[in-house]
């Protein structure tokens, strides 16, 4: 479903991604794990489609098609999904109006007429009470003064809704309590098919435990360095990256 | 001729047989005197540093326009709110059109400043309150020295009007460029309500300067909210001058919705006479190209235990300028006095520009009055972010921008006047949202 080939990119001049190589098919999980700053959150944006990366080098294609020319929007409409790690709040606009927006929006770029307003509803309460999200709660200006939960909750909320081919979750684990990363976890797992596929961006091993990947993968210094199984997780959670940056000569 | 001169001298060419108090033919006379001493207000003035009028005045207008001019309902009907029950006083290059207005004179007096100013029961009325808010700056008094036709509103005392007032003065532009400063004086009487959309309106892309004056009264315990609504042609001038005086207890909101014109100058200026006075001044400016909007507020908190409060934002793209200058005046008897203002701006454009300059002169102890002014760009982040959810960039710009300029609507009490302004926001971004915020 993703190819991704040798690619690079960089912002402001200085290169994050050094030659990434990466295929992820229908029905996989993949994790991308790695120290700070090693370019993960990059990597993500990149795929999404963020301008302020220059992408220098290689490709990327989602199903045959290549990304490098699209916008992000085109890239959404296309089934490609970012859950942010700190998503943007936006007073003023609700969370139903947004996606309600968001979906339309996709709909329209597919060439598709607007969603019946019951099947909207209809949608709307089923996603959200699979991520146990209260009906207040989608009347509220788009995460304004959500706590760290409810803002990643709201993420994987606007993913049910949507329903992206190839979803990324971008240190959703993050700010998380167990419970919330359980609600989150458990939300994921249930959207998870054999048509879809799964990014799973995290600096520890914990997540791992609830949805579990297929592979994992540590990146360092703009490049993956070391792929495996869902046991690399664990040894990586054991032994932590410095084993992995001796390993490399840079 | 110089605009002046041929102003000055149109002045002593009046028709003079338009029977008026003599106390009016007075105030006329000492208008012209200030014109005529003061002129056109230039850039070295402090009030008009960031507005110049300079290519505004120098050209030729017709002063007197020839009227009569026959326009149908359907040509104009979309700058009504249509689907509203309503009154309606209308002009057309200045002269009264009975057949596009509604007014009345049953239980309440909605209809036109030149009946007020000639009839004898208007008279007590008349010397009561016309030119009483207005002051004497010079722009102001050329429009006291030719003023005869505008609107005129009296709620009496403990009445409610049940529909809101349009007022809608259309420019035809049938003559080359037009010259028209219309008078507006409302009157709401103790614990009267009233609601009044206000629209100058070119039907036409030839040059148009609009120097009206509007006074209002809010007497003890009146309701009184007006809404401005500006989305002219892009030579269209308008130079505004709007004075509230508020007694007691009054509750007066003037919400201004500035979209197009080329220059626009709003000049709002309160005034609290009495104790509990509550004023509200909101605004929503979105321009772009060459277009200017400057809003000067004046609030003169002069009792005590009054509020005041100012939002204005401002989504400037393109090379359009504008002009913020808020002023608030709190004098030693106003203790207790709230008073709140904030202006926020967006820069959708390298080359547009804010100028905004608070103005705080407190003379009380006893006071609450903060202020806040931003200027900023569309937030990146939250662009990206909604563009990730499927949301092309410029849908998402107008959403930020709705987002942005949203808590000034949510005091707009017609429903169909914010449904329009929506649609008007949607408009000048150039996208089509299926919601409403």
């Amino acid at each position: 479903m993703l190819k991704i080939k040798d690619l690079h990119a960089s912002i402001d001049e200085k290169d994050i991604l050094r030659g990434i190589n990466l295929e992820i098919k229908a029905g996989e999980v993949h994790a991308i794990m790695g120290p700070n700053g090693s370019g993960k959150s990059t990597l993500a944006s990149v795929i999404a489609g963020r301008e302020d990366y220059e992408v220098t080098k290689g490709a990327i294609e989602l199903s045959g098609q290549p990304l490098e020319e699209l916008s992000a929007e085109e890239r959404a409409h296309l089934g490609i999904f970012l859950s942010f790690q700190y998503p943007v709040e936006i007073p003023g606009v609700s969370v139903t109006n947004f996606i309600k927006t968001a979906i339309n929006e996709s709909r329209k770029g597919k060439g598709l007429e607007d969603m019946p307003a019951n099947e909207m509803l209809k949608k709307i309460k089923e996603k959200s009470e699979l991520l146990e999200i209260d009906r207040k709660f989608l009347s509220r200006s788009l995460n304004d003064g959500f706590s760290g939960g409810e803002k990643k909750r709201n993420e994987i909320f606007q993913m049910a809704m949507l329903e992206p081919k190839l979803a990324i979750l971008d240190e959703t684990d993050s700010g998380l309590d167990i419970d919330a990363m359980r609600i989150v976890a458990d939300g994921v797992n249930t959207l998870k098919n054999a048509d879809n596929a799964i990014v799973v961006i995290t600096h520890y091993q914990r997540l791992l435990d609830y949805i579990v990947p297929d592979f994992v993968h540590v990146l360092y210094n703009g490049r993956i360095v070391k792929s495996g199984g869902k046991e690399l997780a664990l040894e990586l959670e054991a032994k932590g990256y410095d084993w992995i940056k001796s390993d490399v000569t840079v | 001729m110089e605009l002046k001169e041929k102003l000055l001298s149109s002045f002593w060419g009046l028709d003079s047989s338009v029977e008026v108090a003599e106390h009016i033919n007075d105030l006329r006379g000492d208008a012209i005197k200030v014109f005529e001493q003061y002129g056109f207000p230039s850039k070295k003035q402090e009030a008009w540093k960031y507005t110049s009028l300079n290519k505004i005045v120098n050209r030729d207008y017709v002063l007197e326009p020839k009227g009569d001019i026959a326009v149908d309902f359907n040509q104009v009907k979309k700058y009504f709110l249509h689907d509203l029950d309503s009154y309606a006083i209308v002009f057309i290059d200045g002269v009264y059109s009975a057949h596009l207005s509604q007014t009345t004179h049953d239980g309440m007096d909605i209809c036109l400043l030149s009946a007020a100013l000639t009839k004898p029961r208007f008279r007590a009325i008349i010397e009561n309150y016309f030119n009483k808010a207005a002051n004497s700056e010079s722009m102001v008094s050329l429009n006291t020295a030719f003023a005869s036709e505008g609107a005129f509103v009296y709620i009496p005392k403990h009445k409610s009007v049940e529909k809101p007032i349009q007022i809608i003065h259309f420019s035809t532009g049938n003559d080359s460029a037009l010259l028209l400063q219309p008078r507006n004086l409302i009157i709401a009487d103790e614990n009267a309500h009233v609601q009044i959309i206000e629209r100058y309106q070119s039907l036409s892309s030839h040059p148009v300067f609009t120097n009206v004056v509007t006074e209002i009264f809010g007497e003890k315990r009146s309701q009184i909210d007006y809404y401005k609504v500006q989305n002219d042609f892009e030579d269209a001038s308008l130079i505004d001058h709007t004075f509230i005086n508020q007694e007691t207890e009054s509750n007066c909101s003037v919400h201004t919705f500035s979209f197009g014109g080329k220059l626009i100058r709003n000049n709002l200026n309160f005034s609290q006479n009495g104790e509990h006075v509550e004023s509200t001044l909101k605004g929503i400016t979105i321009i772009g190209e060459k277009q200017h909007v400057d809003h000067s507020t004046l609030v003169n908190h002069n009792s005590p235990n009054c509020e005041s409060h100012q939002d204005y934002k401002g989504i400037f793209g393109d090379q359009s300028t504008g002009v913020f200058n808020g002023r608030i005046i709190v004098d030693k008897l106003a203790q207790k006095t709230n008073a709140f203002q904030a202006n926020n701006n967006i820069l959708i454009s390298d080359k547009a520009t804010i100028n905004t300059k608070p103005q705080l002169e407190i003379f009380a102890d006893d006071v609450k009055c903060s202020h806040g002014c931003t200027v900023g760009q569309l937030d990146e982040d939250a662009l990206f972010y909604m563009r990730t959810r499927g949301i092309p960039k410029k849908e998402a710009q107008a959403l930020l921008t709705y987002a942005f300029a949203n808590n000034v609507l949510e005091t707009v009490k017609i429903p169909e006047l914010k449904q329009r302004i929506n649609k008007l926001i949607a408009n000048k971004l150039g996208v089509n949202i299926g919601f409403n915020l």
